[in-house]
């Protein structure tokens, strides 16, 4: 079984902890991403997936552990100890939010100056030499502009690049958040849920748009997601978190009939188990089938279908 | 360009017409106006002893047409056509494909700017004229008009800079006053202690030109020192550190005796024309001029005149940077600051800097203007600084639409005007408990005024944002989605 993960990953993640107060979110968790692959992070909710996240995009200082990213030059940033700017500006880690954080009130293509503000402050000569109309800043702000189309383009908004960013859908909003880190030039790119409210169609485009980005760009993602199409469509690595702790890592094909994860997913020790569990299966059946009838083959021995508990706990409502 | 366009606010179709069109159409109004006109305008009855005779107006009826054709062809250039607002363009970028109509103030938006530079450059003039031919101003002359607008254009700069602040970055302030203070005390112990003894009394004249730029700079050090403690606080906590902060300066100046004069302030050089006193004296303005150039007798006005343009300058000079600055990186990165702290950081935005140049750029206009209002006062104390300064100074800021620049100039007009009318209101004698004065019922009238605004129009005049970039087409955004910042 290859492994790609396990040699010279972009990020390790090494015995993260993260308490808050008595809460332990994150407990003793090690991982690997694999450069340039997509690595999905899963789990019920309140698993600790977006303080992992968070850990990363050093938002929240862990509180122990270490998060070693690799370049592919061999450059190392033990991200744990940076500035969550630093963590953009010099590791290349960029990130998109859960509850989406846009600038609302911005145009779309503002949003995506923005991201570019480094690379743009720079050549503006800390401001100065752009309020004198230097040369290298237009250079430099075309080409931001370039760039923003680009990424307009391939996330189809370009016909609303001059729209405020708050005024989208709710998917345009995601892939835009996308684009936008995307603009940040990342290598490591963190998708918190962005399929999150997505309709199957727009589900399908973010799952080439993903690919793409992998592919044509060569960045690794970290996907968190409960959309079991998208997860077991594209990723090359899943990982699965349960109460802060991991239950599985692997292929798709082993997470998919891995006892551990079907018990935290399905709830079967637990007979209360909450709504939100019982949803995801079923969002999880579906995306089994859909599977099963796009590809035109059997199946392989569908494990996670969970039918059982779904119609004994809906009978029993 | 022959293609009929949808009328955005009539529903009707109009075609963009040609300048021949547009003057044969003028000419035809003309054609109508002035007949009808006749009737009712020029010609005008009168009842004589018993006896109605009439007699013309020729002249008013032809005034009245010339004013209803002017106001057509306005219309043409600047409404009815969508190339005025094409015409305005903020990048580089992409023409506009469509002519798809913009609503009615955004079509008009960039006129009112320049209609509002074209008044502010020849107000004095203007004023002058007036007062020549005979037409009083009620009850203020020319001198109190040009005061009045250099007093209003003194807050007009001070909310321009604010607003960086405030309306770009987010950061509620509610000690901008100090700035201020650092400005005119820069200027006040600059000019009448330290210049006078390391270059000597032979500068002094020359104080203005010489300390403002220095003024400007320790103003912004001072921003930086207040931005320092402050960035990590948020909402009411940053506004209770910064109204601390104004008071601090504030009993500084007043308590360091030995620095700044305490509460009995500082008399300080008033501005010269480049060294030139505005005084009836040989080497005065007026004796320069006339022995130099032209014959000119003494006036007061001309003091005054020239203090309106020094502010004019310094305000435009502030209004056209902060523009500028707001579509380069640094003030696209204030704007995003107040939209979202946190996703600017997760784009590698250092949020601090973001912070810091904003107070600092702020409070460099601040002190600008204070340098300036100490040079115009000749005089400054402690007590030009007190707080209500600064809630006045956010209050022009909030009113005029938190960073819109020209809400500002409105609401700046608007409030600081209504101190000077509530002066002049006598009449309000007869409504007013006895023994009271109109101009001690100003704060409340403009406090209700407030009130009623920030009710139905919470988010100021000026309730659109604009964009600092466009690919194909600029649309203002709406206020309702633009945030207020965290502090
Ligand atoms: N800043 C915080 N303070 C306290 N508890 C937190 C904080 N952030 C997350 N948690 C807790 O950590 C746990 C994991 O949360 P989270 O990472 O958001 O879960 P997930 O993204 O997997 O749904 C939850 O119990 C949550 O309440
Ligand atoms: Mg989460």
């Amino acid at each position: 079984m290859m492994r790609i993960w396990e040699n010279n990953p972009e990020l390790e993640v090494i015995h993260l902890t993260m308490r808050f107060g008595g809460l332990t979110a994150i407990g003793d968790l090690s991982f690997n991403i694999a450069r340039k692959q997509i690595t999905a992070l899963i789990g019920p909710n309140g698993a600790g997936k977006t303080t992992v996240f968070n850990c990363i995009t050093g938002f929240y200082k862990p509180t122990e552990g270490m998060l070693k990213l690799t370049h592919e030059d061999g450059k190392t940033f033990l991200l744990e100890r940076m500035d969550d700017f630093m963590v953009n500006r010099v590791a290349h880690v960029a990130r998109t939010f859960q509850n989406i954080r846009l600038f609302a009130g911005m145009t779309v293509v503002e949003n995506l100056m923005v991201a570019q503000h480094n690379a743009l402050m720079n050549a503006s000569g800390f401001t100065i030499g752009a309020l004198f109309g230097s040369k290298g800043y237009k250079r430099a702000d075309a080409e931001a502009i370039e760039n923003s189309k680009y990424w307009l383009d391939k996330v189809g908004l370009m016909n609303r690049a001059d729209d405020p960013a708050g005024d989208l859908s709710y998917g345009a909003q995601r892939r835009l958040e996308i684009a936008r880190a995307m603009c940040t030039k990342p290598r490591l790119l963190c998708l918190d849920e962005p399929a999150a409210g997505l309709n199957p169609r727009e589900s399908d485009e973010l799952n080439k748009l993903l690919l793409s980005i992998r592919d044509d760009h060569g960045v690794a993602i970290i996907l968190i997601e409960h959309d079991m199409s998208v997860v077991m469509g594209i990723s090359d690595h899943i990982v699965v978190l349960d109460y802060g702790r991991k239950i599985a890592d692997g292929t798709p094909d082993e997470i998919k009939s891995d006892p551990a994860v079907i018990r935290a997913y399905l709830g079967v020790e637990d007979e209360d188990a909450p709504v939100e569990i019982l949803k995801e299966a079923a969002a999880m059946h579906r995306a089994e089938l859909r599977e099963a009838g796009n590809t035109k083959t059997k199946p392989t021995k569908p494990v996670l279908t969970a039918k059982k508990p779904i119609a004994k706990k809906a009978v029993r409502k | 360009m022959s293609a009929p366009v949808k009328s955005g606010s009539g529903g009707f179709e109009t075609k963009i017409l040609s300048n021949a069109q547009i003057a044969k159409d003028l000419f035809y109004t003309a054609l109508i106006t002035f007949p009808i006109l006749v009737p009712i305008v020029a010609i005008r009855t009168q009842l004589d002893q018993g006896v109605l005779t009439w007699h013309s107006r020729f002249w008013l009826a032809s005034c009245l047409a010339l004013a209803v054709v002017i106001a057509r062809g306005l219309m043409h250039f600047l409404v009815w056509n969508p190339r005025a607002a094409a015409s305005l363009d903020v990048s580089a970028s992409a023409k506009p494909t469509s002519a798809k109509r913009l609503s009615l103030s955004d079509r008009i938006g960039p006129y009112v700017s320049r209609g509002l530079l074209i008044f502010g450059l020849l107000l004095p003039i203007v004023a002058h004229l007036g007062h020549a031919i005979g037409i009083e101003l009620p009850s203020f002359g020319e001198l109190r008009l040009v005061d009045l607008a250099t007093y209003i254009l003194i807050y007009v700069m001070l909310g321009w800079g604010l607003n960086v602040v405030v309306g770009l970055a987010g950061l509620l302030d509610l000690g901008y006053v100090a700035f201020y203070a650092v400005g005119a005390y820069s200027y006040a112990l600059l000019s009448t202690v330290y210049f006078p003894r390391w270059f000597g009394t032979g500068v002094v004249p020359f104080a203005f030109y010489i300390t403002m730029p220095i003024a400007g700079l320790l103003a912004a050090c001072w921003g930086v020192i207040l931005g320092f403690p402050v960035l990590r606080l948020r909402g009411d906590y940053l506004a209770i550190v910064t109204l601390a902060f104004g008071e601090i300066i504030r009993l500084v100046l007043i308590n360091w005796f030995s620095f700044t004069q305490g509460p009995q302030g500082i008399n300080v050089p008033k501005l010269t024309f480049f060294g030139l006193k505005f005084k009836d004296e040989p080497g005065g303005f007026a004796d320069f001029v006339s022995t130099h150039f032209f014959p000119l007798a003494y006036n007061r006005v001309q003091g005054y005149i020239f203090l309106y343009y020094v502010i004019l300058a310094m305000a435009l000079a502030t209004y056209f940077i902060t523009k500028k600055l707001r579509r380069l990186p640094i003030g696209r990165a204030w704007e995003a600051l107040r939209e979202d702290e946190i996703a600017c950081r997760s784009l590698g935005i250092n949020t601090t800097n973001t912070k810091l140049t904003a107070f600092a750029i702020g409070a460099m206009f601040g002190g600008f203007s204070g340098s300036f209002f100490a040079a115009r006062q000749g005089f400054v104390s402690p007590e030009s600084f007190v707080y209500i300064e600064s809630a006045l100074i956010l209050a022009i800021v909030v009113l005029g639409g938190l960073g819109s620049q020209i809400g500002i100039v409105f609401s700046a007009v608007a409030i600081m005007g209504s101190f000077e009318i509530f002066r002049e209101m006598d009449f309000m004698k007869a409504v007013l408990p006895t023994g009271t004065e109109p101009i001690q019922f100003r704060m409340l009238f403009v406090g209700l005024a407030m009130v009623l605004m920030m009710r139905f129009r919470p988010r100021g005049f000026v309730t659109k944002r604009e964009p600092t970039v466009y690919l194909k087409e600029k649309k203002a955004i709406s206020g309702d989605l633009v945030a207020e910042g965290h502090g």
